[in-house]
């Protein structure tokens, strides 16, 4: 192999490996704000604080899935005194239940970081069920 | 060893890239069924296991046949085997990836595979099946390479090798035992719950596994310099035909069971394979097609002047292989599953989709399977100068 | 030359497993740590509870009308998608053609001799030649379906209901080749668009994934009956079957019934009073 292909074959590399930035080029977005509905805001305290929630809401998700479904648990007693239902989206007391505009607050974090939830292909949003 | 592969004749790299293509097509038909379901494929509620799983079973059994190349050599010392035991170990790993290529298209949500390891459920048979299979790729890949890597350095192997030669042949037989044993323990499938399925699936793969080989070895003879010796080809000859004969006697035991007790529930299957049910017949002719074969070639490899043929012993050979194709493959998965549990009949014949993508999966094994043999042969052409 | 750069790839490749422990490792940590300890999940007040659910079906009850709503009922409230809506088109543009072998059904209703094949009987009583029967998932108590899953998403709740877990399914479709009973349908494609108005109480499922009845689980956590028990005035009875004084028990208590085919073991918990 000589140089010269060695060096070609490089530069194709390093350029294909870097093309998520290619894409992505052309100023960033400013930082999400995920929209608290008013339900919400009335609510006051969540499941857990809101910086436990917002890095581990995916796997108290999966907790409560197991619960829920392998368990037949469905009544969440979180710290702070408060019940909820362990639900993503059907009744007044599951996520979706006071946060009822998933544009607004679950798209928000999400759109930004790029990360593509297949939890919406099942469970219904309040949205898509009025539509 | 592997910078053997890039070095090839043009009609090596037109053959590397004919079987690029029909995987490429493979590909992108996967592509339509992963993004919209298995709904492009022909299987329905009654028979939800169809074309990739029928070439899954009957692969598990070729993979399983290169153990009759293995036992003769590794445990008996049979010199004329030498030759061609890394053949059959390579075989085996080509047939092998094949299978979990099958069973990765089969299934409804890939993505997800991994839970059979994170969630291990030992009381399933798919469980140890996957634990089986890739066991036997990963001891058949560290083995091969090995030894044909010593073959090439004219040293002997290393000594650890030797355990794990001895494990691969348990090995062998588990994994079609374990595949069998995903059909023969369900209690409402009639066609499958017979203790005689294992044993009939290994002789099925006993002698597609050889047959198998044999064609390659023909093929190895004319494209390559390096010759697997007619002697050895000779005794996988006889190895078909006794696995073919135990075979068929396998069948007609299963044949008598439910014809002599008359049991409507295990009647119905094979009535519908060979006789139609209820109007449906598409498997009718396919049935009778293989069976033909089988016995066809069954009594031409018993007598010695036409197995010790050299121009008429590949087209047994693919009698053979087409034969236990179908019985193995079609024939299990229609049988089982039609009549439903509820005795409706709803029949199955893959789409142009299911027979793309599973090309395409024969195309990876193919290309495997070159590319191995090609440094196998190399390898042994080099040594021998 | 070879044999350094052999050497430099077996290094390369066990510090890459190595960094990929590290944050693998890391990830198990954390997760243990930061769940909550004090959280209590407990189930909810007005949950039916049972040691073993069972299901009556009293087939002297049944008429061609009944039997439709039943299953209208079932299928409406737990978004069992039906192939004969057809998709709305604005929604769900470009849907290929449906293909009814692929249907998806939770309960349905058969003839005696499809439901009861190991029973066909040519001198059958009349009352039963044309009697719509229903078929469902039977809750076995030895289910094979249970057996063969390799990931347990198909598993025996402490309840007795055979459930599904339609976030670990793989689509193996396994379980539907160990059914004796037929009772599992496949989602060969995405039911959104056939599910004419999806009912806001219970999740819709994906394709890829099995799915049968679950008994309504969900409804039975809040107290309510079956979806089918509710429109099958009085057909269809579900309770413990392990309570002596429970009603099916009593049901069971005062007439014949019979299951399908009990001689397989799998101990189904559908009874059919006949």
């Amino acid at each position: 192999m000589s140089k010269n292909a060695i060096m070609a074959g490089l530069a194709i590399f390093v350029i294909a490996v870097l093309s998520p930035f290619w894409f992505n080029l052309g100023g960033t977005d400013a930082a999400p704000e995920p929209e608290l509905s008013a339900k919400a805001k009335a609510a006051e305290k969540c499941v857990l604080d809101k910086y436990d929630m917002r890095a581990n809401h995916m796997s108290l998700l999966d907790e409560w899935r197991d619960a829920v479904v392998r368990d037949a648990d469905r009544k969440y007693h979180a710290v702070n005194g408060k019940e909820f239902q362990m639900s993503l989206s059907t009744g007044e007391d599951s996520c979706l239940g006071c946060h009822d505009n998933k544009e607004n607050f679950c798209d928000r974090c999400h759109d930004y970081t790029s990360v593509d939830p297949y939890c919406w292909e099942c469970h219904t949003t309040p949205k898509e069920i009025n539509q | 060893m592997l910078e053997i592969a890039i070095k090839g004749s043009k009609k090596y790299w037109i053959w590397l890239v004919v079987l690029c293509a029909v995987i490429g097509a493979g590909v992108l038909v996967y592509v339509d069924q992963f993004i919209n379901g298995l709904m492009t494929t022909a299987l329905s509620r009654d028979v939800s296991w169809g074309f990739y799983i029928a070439n899954f079973t009957y692969l598990v059994g070729v993979a399983a046949g290169g153990v009759m190349v293995v036992i003769p050599f590794y445990l008996h010392n049979y010199e004329r085997f030498h030759r061609i035991t890394i053949l059959g170990e390579f075989l085996a790993v080509a047939a092998i990836v094949m299978c979990l290529l099958f069973i990765i298209v089969d299934l409804g949500q890939p993505i997800r595979m991994l839970n059979v390891i994170f969630y291990p459920s030992p009381k399933s048979m798919l469980f140890w099946d996957m634990c089986v299979l890739n066991g036997y790729l990963f001891l058949n890949i560290v083995i091969g390479w090995k030894v044909l890597e010593a073959e090439r350095n004219q040293i002997k192997p290393p000594a650890w090798t030797t355990p794990l030669i001895y494990l691969s042949i348990p090995f062998a037989i588990g994994i079609h035992t374990v595949t069998a044993y995903l059909y023969c323990g369900l209690p409402g499938r009639g066609y499958w719950l017979t203790a005689i399925l294992a044993p009939r699936f290994l002789a099925s793969a006993f002698a597609a596994g050889p047959a198998v080989l044999l064609l390659l070895c023909y093929l190895v003879r004319k494209v390559t310099k390096f010759d697997p010796g007619w002697e050895a080809m000779q005794t996988l000859a006889k190895i078909v035909c006794y696995a073919l004969i135990a075979n068929l006697f396998f069948f007609f035991c299963e044949i008598f069971v439910t014809y002599y007790s008359q049991i409507p529930g295990h009647m119905s299957h094979i009535d519908y394979l060979f006789f139609g049910l209820h109007g449906h017949n598409t498997m009718v002719p396919w049935m009778w097609t293989s069976m033909i074969l089988m016995i066809a070639a069954a009594i031409m490899l018993v007598i010695p002047a036409l197995r010790s043929n050299y121009t008429l012993l590949p087209y047994i050979c693919g009698m053979v292989v087409i034969g236990t194709w179908i019985d193995k493959s079609l024939g299990i998965i229609a049988g089982g599953f039609v009549p439903s549990p509820l005795h409706h009949v709803t029949e199955y014949m893959p789409t142009i989709k299911e027979i793309m993508i599973s090309l395409g999966i024969y195309g990876t094994g193919l290309l495997i399977l070159t590319i191995l043999y090609k440094l196998a042969t190399r390898v042994k052409e080099e040594v021998r100068g | 030359m070879k044999k350094s750069r052999r050497s430099f790839l077996k290094v390369a490749g066990v510090s890459a497993l190595g960094i990929g422990v590290a944050p693998a490792l890391k990830a198990v940590a954390t997760a243990s740590a930061s769940t909550p300890s004090a959280a209590v999940r407990t189930k909810a007040p007005e949950a039916l509870e049972a040691k073993r659910w069972g299901m009556v079906i009293d087939t002297s009850k049944i008429t061609d009308e009944i039997a439709e709503k039943i299953v209208l009922a079932c299928h409406k409230s737990n978004n069992v998608p039906d192939f004969n809506h057809e998709p709305d088109k604005e929604k769900y543009p470009n849907t290929r053609p449906v293909n009814h072998k692929q249907e998806l059904k939770w309960i349905w209703e058969e003839h005696f001799n499809n439901a009861f094949p190991d029973k066909e009987d040519d001198f059958l009583a009349n009352k039963f030649k044309n009697l719509p029967f229903l078929v469902t998932c039977n809750q076995c108590k030895n289910p094979p379906c249970v057996r063969v899953c390799p990931t347990r998403a198909t598993f025996k709740r402490e309840d007795g209901i055979v459930m599904m877990d339609f976030h670990r399914c793989i689509g193996c479709r396994f379980c539907m080749a160990a059914c004796p009973y037929g009772a599992r349908s496949f989602n060969y494609r995405d039911p959104k668009p056939f599910i004419a108005k999806i009912d806001p109480a219970f999740p819709t499922r994906s394709k890829g994934v099995v799915e049968k009845c679950n008994l309504c689980a969900p409804r039975l956590a809040k107290g309510l009956q079956p979806a089918c028990v509710e429109v099958s005035e009085g057909a269809i009875t579900v309770g413990d079957l392990e309570d002596p004084n429970s009603e099916v028990r009593q049901l069971l208590g005062e007439k014949y019934s019979i299951r399908r085919k009990q001689e397989l073991g799998t101990e189904p918990s559908v009874y059919y009073i006949m």
